[in-house]
């Protein structure tokens, strides 16, 4: 099916483009970019009138969970591929904390055989960095990235291992593959379950200092910097880790960062009320934290937002505190929170639409995030005007497990293709 | 008293904490307590106010003290007291606290208490639940009933608690008891003053309207009332504090200590005591202790408070 998506703003931060202009999307790619082409006379093209409205490169989030294979009451491959193009994604890559671990050529070629069934998005499978993200044994990066793996990580399960990290940094350096770190030192966040700070000191849970976070994220750039190797790390949320990053950065230490929307949205506050939606790794933390997050946001140090989309039952979360599931449904809020940056000045839109276009598939390494023409044809159509309130009970996701249910939000995705073919409308 | 007692009621569902308690409201419940205080030196220690409403005490975690403090008010004013002791987590069983409370609804209580090892548990069932709600000791959250209890023994020997200095000494990271004091005594205008060793501290504790002081010395200095918490043994495996005879070298109330309070200081402690660790044994029974009085009032709170939330047509 050939398209014409007419008379939008379209931006890609790629190739610095920003005006109103007309896409033509033939056989999959983008054909051409057309000033003011006469539209007349084009045959077997779809036409869309997306004025208002804008196109960017179809959003990619390197962080999601899709449960699947073996927690697939949580989620699968079908309901998260599903929710990442309502949420205005085409590419997304899922975490190997499955059961089993994806830790073997066998799980990521199941992975991308789904994905592919389903159709939706593309799914782009990261590995583990050890055999069951055990933190004892590499698991084999060649097969693993034959197989169609984009990146390693013991995500949910920190490697406390330095040995291992460098080994592992060293080994898929060689395969130019990226190293993406869940910063935590377990012995620190040991029982804790939320932010260490007031809050907590109020309500007598279990505190997780920044401080868990930071020593991790300074050994692995240390470990980067000794071994030359791309370290990517996930989810910052602490102050004190983006001045790392930053600091890294300046010195040249290849080290990339992303963060999560509710890490510049929410704080610990979000818990006071005992909400299990608000709990997740690492844990929202203080005011200071989250406007040190936005300052990196602002000025480069953190590259890329991803959702870190970690659905989850009713039954998982209608428990204890403490016992609780940890993690929140994010693909569909993802890019809604992230307008909000734009909405308070902290982002230009291009800005923005770079850090969830071009920059996280520079991340892993992906073909993605332009609309430069021969491009695959992944488009996001975004109605920054849409005003529209969180309901989870609309989720296309499992995973009904937001704390922003209720919220009201301007901008939303209503249109996701995906090489080509709509995937979602809701124009 | 008996009519102020008819007249002003509690315009709430549950007691979560101490936390969202208005200084009247705790004053009410004192009041109310104090009027109670007196049938439990009856002969027949019973009045009819709650006959034919259900209590059940829902207890997660095990209790001695505050299970049976809780029962005795339940039969005091008549009401159906029911016990149910859970050893395991509703996450072992497979069930959720939610699915049991909701079967516990389905029998018709009046009110429920519940004590349970995870902070905010009682909130769940509280919003859940269209029954009145009692915190019974959650996690190191709250421990509602425990400080109103230590409220009313201060208030019946000081008179009144505004202006008093209070210390409160030892593990106040893990001790909801400290938690509940803390709001409770300052709502109410003491001073309070936290000491313990810095692994029991928690970093923040004086956004709490309290005075964090280094040394136990300084708490105690002048105090009007010291209250001693007890020293958990398991934290020594979790590097919190190297033994128990170190700590009880230098964070132990003692004789010589407690001379630097005033002359008529109050030595409280929520037990169950570890005498000769937070506690000298000797200053324990000493005419300063009010360690047992606390376990008296502790009744007439718990009665005041199945009154006031059952008795009163709000459950």
């Amino acid at each position: 099916m050939n398209l014409l998506l007419k008379g939008g703003r379209v931006i890609d931060p790629f190739t610095g483009l920003d005006k109103v202009q007309n896409l033509l999307i033939k056989e999959g790619r983008i054909a051409e970019i057309l000033d003011d082409a006469p539209i007349q006379g084009l045959s077997g093209v779809e036409v869309i009138d997306i004025a208002g409205k804008i196109a960017v490169p179809g959003l990619i989030d390197i962080h999601t969970h899709l449960r699947e294979p073996g927690n697939e009451y949580k989620e699968t491959i079908a309901s998260g591929s599903e929710a990442a193009a309502a949420g205005g994604f085409t590419s997304i890559a899922c975490m190997p904390n499955t059961n089993p671990v994806n830790d073997k050529r066998s799980t990521t070629e199941f992975i991308l055989k789904r994905a592919k069934e389903c159709g939706l998005v593309n799914v782009y499978p990261i590995a583990a960095i050890s055999l069951k993200s055990e933190g004892a044994l590499l698991s084999e990066y060649w097969d693993l990235k034959e197989a169609g793996a984009v990146g390693f990580s013991d995500d949910g399960r920190p490697v406390m291992n330095s040995a291992l990290m460098r080994r592992a940094l060293e080994y898929a350096s060689s395969l130019d593959m990226p190293i993406i770190s869940h910063c935590e030192d377990t012995n620190l966040s040991s029982g804790g379950v939320m932010h260490e700070g007031m809050v907590s000191a109020e309500l007598g849970l279990v505190g997780i200092p920044a401080a868990a976070e930071e020593v991790m994220v300074a050994r692995d750039i240390i470990l980067a910097g000794y071994t030359g190797a791309h370290i990517h790390i996930a989810h910052v949320s602490a102050a004190g880790a983006v001045r790392l990053v930053r600091e890294a950065k300046a010195r040249g230490v290849r080290v990339t960062a992303e963060t999560a929307p509710h890490y510049f949205t929410l704080t610990d506050e979000a818990v006071r009320a005992f909400d299990t939606f608000a709990r997740v790794y690492p844990p929202l933390r203080g005011q200071e934290d989250l406007e040190a997050v936005k300052e990196g946001l602002r000025d480069g140090t953190i590259d890329t937002i991803a959702s870190d989309h970690a659905p989850h039952a009713r039954t998982d979360k209608e428990l204890e505190f403490d016992y609780a599931a940890t993690g929140l449904t994010g693909l569909e809020t993802s890019l809604a929170l992230s307008l909000s940056l734009v909405q308070e000045g902290i982002l230009t839109l291009p800005e923005l639409i770079r850090k969830m276009t071009i920059n996280p598939a520079r991340v892993i390494h992906i073909p993605k995030g332009t609309l430069a023409e021969g491009a695959d044809a992944d488009i996001t159509v975004i109605d920054p005007d849409r005003q529209w309130v969180v309901d989870p009970g609309t989720f296309r996701s499992r995973g009904k497990n937001t704390p922003f249910g209720g919220r009201h939000l301007t901008g939303k995705a209503v249109m996701t293709i995906v090489g080509g073919k709509i995937s979602f409308q809701d124009m | 008293m008996e009519t102020e007692k008819n007249t002003r009621k509690l315009d709430r569902k549950d007691i979560l904490g101490i936390k969202e308690l208005s200084v009247e409201e705790i004053n009410l419940i004192l009041e109310t307590a104090d009027s109670f205080l007196e049938v439990s030196t009856r002969e027949i220690k019973k009045v009819p106010t709650l006959r034919g409403k259900t209590v059940i005490n829902l207890f997660y975690e095990a209790s001695t003290r505050t299970r049976t403090s809780f029962e005795i008010a339940g039969k005091r004013l008549s009401a159906d007291t029911v016990n149910i002791t859970a050893s395991t987590s509703s996450v072992v069983k497979g069930e959720t606290l939610i699915d049991t409370a909701r079967n516990l609804e389905s029998m018709n209580p009046d009110i429920i208490v519940i004590r349970h090892s995870a902070a905010g548990a009682p909130h769940i069932l509280a919003r859940v639940l269209k029954q009145s709600i009692i915190n019974a000791g959650d996690g190191a959250h709250e421990h509602p009933t425990q400080a109103l209890l230590d409220m009313m023994t201060i208030k019946s020997k000081k008179g009144a608690i505004a202006g008093l200095k209070v210390a409160i000494t030892g593990d106040i990271a893990h001790s909801r008891v400290a938690r509940s004091n803390i709001h409770g005594l300052t709502k109410m205008g003491a001073r309070v003053f936290l000491a313990g060793p810095a692994t029991m501290m928690p970093y923040g504790m004086e956004k709490m309207g309290v005075t964090v002081a280094g040394r136990i010395e300084e708490a105690i200095e002048d105090a009007d009332v010291v209250m001693a918490l007890r020293i958990q043994t398991e934290r020594e495996k979790q590097c919190i504090f190297p033994s128990l005879r170190e700590y009880a070298a230098h964070f132990s109330l003692n004789k010589r200590n407690i001379g630097l309070a005033r002359k008529d200081v109050m030595i409280m402690h929520p037990g169950p005591v570890n005498r000769g660790v937070e506690i000298s044994p000797d200053l324990a029974d000493s005419a300063s202790s009010v360690i047992l009085e606390q376990v008296t009032n502790g009744v007439a709170v718990r009665m005041a408070l199945l009154y006031l939330l059952a008795g009163s047509g709000n459950a």
